[in-house]
């Protein structure tokens, strides 16, 4: 495993109005780890990775891909990168079937007009048979007859189809069963050891504690702490989510 | 972890569909499940027009079967088809155009004033085309005011109704004491007034089933080759078959009296092309893409406003063509061009043929089947002799009844698990 990060955030911030969503949080990922973000409700997450991904200008700090600088400042471009984000609300087109889900934006053609729908179903086969999705059906069902699980498997074999390198998974497993979330888990962990880099939000601890490599703890958009799970207990990340020490009293900033 | 790594090594294969051709049994197992979750395609449009069809024949004495009654059916619902098919776009990305049928007027209207002799006098194809253009571009307009103002789509294209029922009214009287200027172009007026001659009603009936049928085996053979699943061979047979009968039918009974109109034929070539459009290419992808969840279309990367732009502009093409068809019907434009029910008739025809006003679901072919049973309602309507306001209300009634069955199939669609 080289040491060099895939992706490293230095000092960002993020303001909406008032609201200081992040404020000066450093933030990496290696390839082959799944790194856990963790943090109460409205710890500012979702708008870590959605700054990541092009969704929100950062306000501050700096973005290093693969040791190289980066401006991201649309969707495209994250993509470019090689970075896939799979959001908490998955956003499938319910109305398509799973390969043209898969393929949404990105749509194999011939003779430059045509869809090549062939080609592609064949690659979706593929992709889904390389994860061990096992439960679907027909890949040339609606996804809206797809179950929670399914529906997050398709989304994650959309996110790794595209030789990325940092797939990005927001509370994947939250609207899920026990088995259900023993796949969607098993799968995260197989994105990992192919060399991928995984950053999974979770409020389950105990998932966590058996998916991730490392865990980055968020509080009031505040990096409190960064822990390895195998050197640390559940008791401890809960009390940094709940009362880690902060740099600057929220409020006081911005 | 690395137990839970070993856990995942010894699973099976993905068991996909892939491989074989599906059983009989299977595909309709799967057709009949569809069914009931609430999918119910084109089902229950061909119920009600053995329904209406029925009813009228039975009303009618059989006047309503005669070929001639046939064909003018055909001629009926040409203009209709046009300005559906255009509609079905906007339907699909879950919005809603109101201003078609006047959109349709101004145009017509626009090449009227540009055929007239002895003024503008332009030839035939520079008139059409200068029609088409104007209506495009308020289509144009449209999309751009409803994306970039955000302003719902309804209100945008009520105005639309209102301004373009205006224009309408200014030009023709403008140009004309009473208010009706008559076309004189013999290409225009052919449009709606000429037929195929036999053989050529045959020819076109035999390539569309002979390209259909090329189509369907190339298709199954590419996804046999490439070890993709496919349908069962009986049912590429039996929807071959399907098609040569009923075009067959159509060709042969519309010989039987004036032949096949050349105004159907034009709606049926557009049609065809935005159905290919709609289910071949990208941009038919990402139209249905953003009817069904605009924003995972937005992370795709879609520009989602452009698709919605274009889909007004479509829109407003169709109802160009459509509005030029109804015209050279007419044989003239005048003050209340685009006005009665055609509006309601062209929303109508879309919804009633199975778009969704929901969005993301719904088919091009649907404007076809749409038409054809306002068509059969208006033309039977008329046969007896209805007046007006009897029309008015079986055609609320009708257009009633397919929002009905839109919001059943959607609701049954959602409580069965789907969506
Ligand atoms: N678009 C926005 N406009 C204004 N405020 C926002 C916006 N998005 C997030 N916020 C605020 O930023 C803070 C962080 O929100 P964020 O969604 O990142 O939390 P989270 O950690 O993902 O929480 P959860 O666990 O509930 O998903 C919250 O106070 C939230 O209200
Ligand atoms: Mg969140």
């Amino acid at each position: 495993m080289d040491n060099q990060p895939v992706l490293e955030l230095k000092g960002v911030s993020k303001n909406f109005g008032a609201v200081q969503a992040l404020y000066n949080v450093d933030f990496t990922c290696r390839s082959g780890e799944v790194m856990a973000l963790v943090g109460d409700n409205g710890a500012g997450k979702s708008t870590l990775i959605k700054g990541i991904a092009g969704i929100y200008k950062l306000d501050a700090g700096e973005v290093f891909f693969e040791g190289k600088k980066v401006n991201i400042t649309s969707p495209r471009d994250t993509a470019d990168l090689g970075i896939e984000v799979v959001y908490q609300d998955l956003a499938l087109a319910d109305n398509l079937d799973v390969v043209a889900n898969m393929f949404l934006g990105r749509e194999k053609m011939t003779a430059g007009i045509l869809l090549n729908e062939s080609e592609m179903e064949q690659e979706a086969l593929k992709t889904l048979d390389s994860l061990s999705v096992t439960t679907i059906r027909s890949v040339r069902q609606a996804v809206a007859g797809l179950s929670g699980g399914q529906r997050q498997a398709i989304a994650v074999a959309k996110a790794v189809m595209w030789n990325s390198k940092l797939v990005i998974l927001d509370e994947p497993t939250a609207a899920l069963g026990v088995a259900q979330t023993r796949q969607v888990l098993d799968l995260v962990r197989r994105l990992a050891d192919r060399g991928l880099a995984v950053v999974i939000i979770s409020h389950n601890l105990h998932d966590i504690f058996e998916v991730a490599d490392r865990i980055t703890c968020l509080r009031l958009g505040q990096k409190v702490a960064e822990f390895i799970p195998s050197e640390t207990t559940q008791q401890e990340v809960v009390h940094a989510i709940t009362a880690g020490e902060l740099d600057t009293v929220p409020g006081m900033v911005g | 972890m690395t137990e839970l790594a070993k856990k995942t090594e010894n699973r099976g294969p993905i068991e996909s569909a892939g491989g074989r051709q599906q059983t009989l049994g299977e595909f309709m197992g799967s057709w009949w499940d569809r069914i009931r979750a609430g999918d119910l395609g084109s089902l229950p449009i061909i119920i009600g027009l053995i329904v209406i069809v029925a009813i009228f024949g039975y009303l009618s004495d059989g006047i309503f079967f005669k070929p001639r009654n046939f064909v003018n059916l055909l001629l009926q619902m040409s203009g209709i088809t046009a300005i559906a098919t255009g509609v079905v776009f906007v339907l699909l990305i879950a919005e809603i155009d109101l201003s078609t049928a006047f959109v349709g007027a101004v145009g017509s209207v626009t090449m009227t004033l540009l055929l007239r002799e002895g003024d503008a006098n332009w030839p035939w194809w520079a008139a059409v085309g200068a029609a088409m253009l104007v209506t495009t571009l308020i289509g144009l307009l449209h999309g751009l005011i409803i994306t970039r103002a955000g302003v719902p789509s309804f209100v945008v294209t009520l105005a639309g109704l209102l301004a373009w029922s205006g224009v309408v009214l200014i030009l023709t009287t403008q140009y004309s004491q009473a208010g009706t200027i008559v076309i004189q172009n013999p290409v225009v007026k052919g449009v709606a007034n000429s037929f195929l001659p036999a053989f050529w009603g045959w020819f076109v009936c035999v390539a569309v089933v002979l390209g259909y049928a090329a189509t369907e085996f190339y298709q199954r053979a590419v996804k046999a080759r490439q070890n993709l699943a496919v349908k069962p061979i009986q049912i590429s047979l039996l929807q071959i078959i399907g098609l040569a009968l009923i075009t067959g039918a159509a060709v042969w009974y519309a010989n039987t009296d004036r032949g096949v109109p050349v105004s159907i034929m034009i709606a049926l070539v557009f049609l065809f092309f935005w159905l290919f459009i709609a289910t071949r290419t990208r941009f038919g992808r990402y139209v249905y893409a953003v009817g069904g969840n605009p924003e995972a279309a937005r992370r795709a990367g879609i520009n989602v406003n452009s698709i919605r732009i274009a889909c007004f502009m479509i829109s407003s093409f169709m109802a160009g063509i459509g509005g030029i068809i109804l015209a050279s019907r007419l044989g003239s434009v005048s003050t209340n061009t685009g006005g009665g029910n055609l509006l309601l008739n062209s929303i109508a025809a879309a919804v009633i043929g199975g778009t969704s006003l929901f969005g993301g679901s719904g088919r091009v072919t649907s404007a076809l089947l749409g038409a054809l049973v306002i068509a059969s309602v208006e033309n039977g309507m008329g046969l007896m002799g209805w007046n007006s306001g009897v029309k008015f209300v079986v055609n609320g009634l009708v257009l009633l009844a397919a929002v009905l069955v839109d919001a059943y199939s959607r609701r049954s669609r959602a409580s069965s698990g789907i969506a």
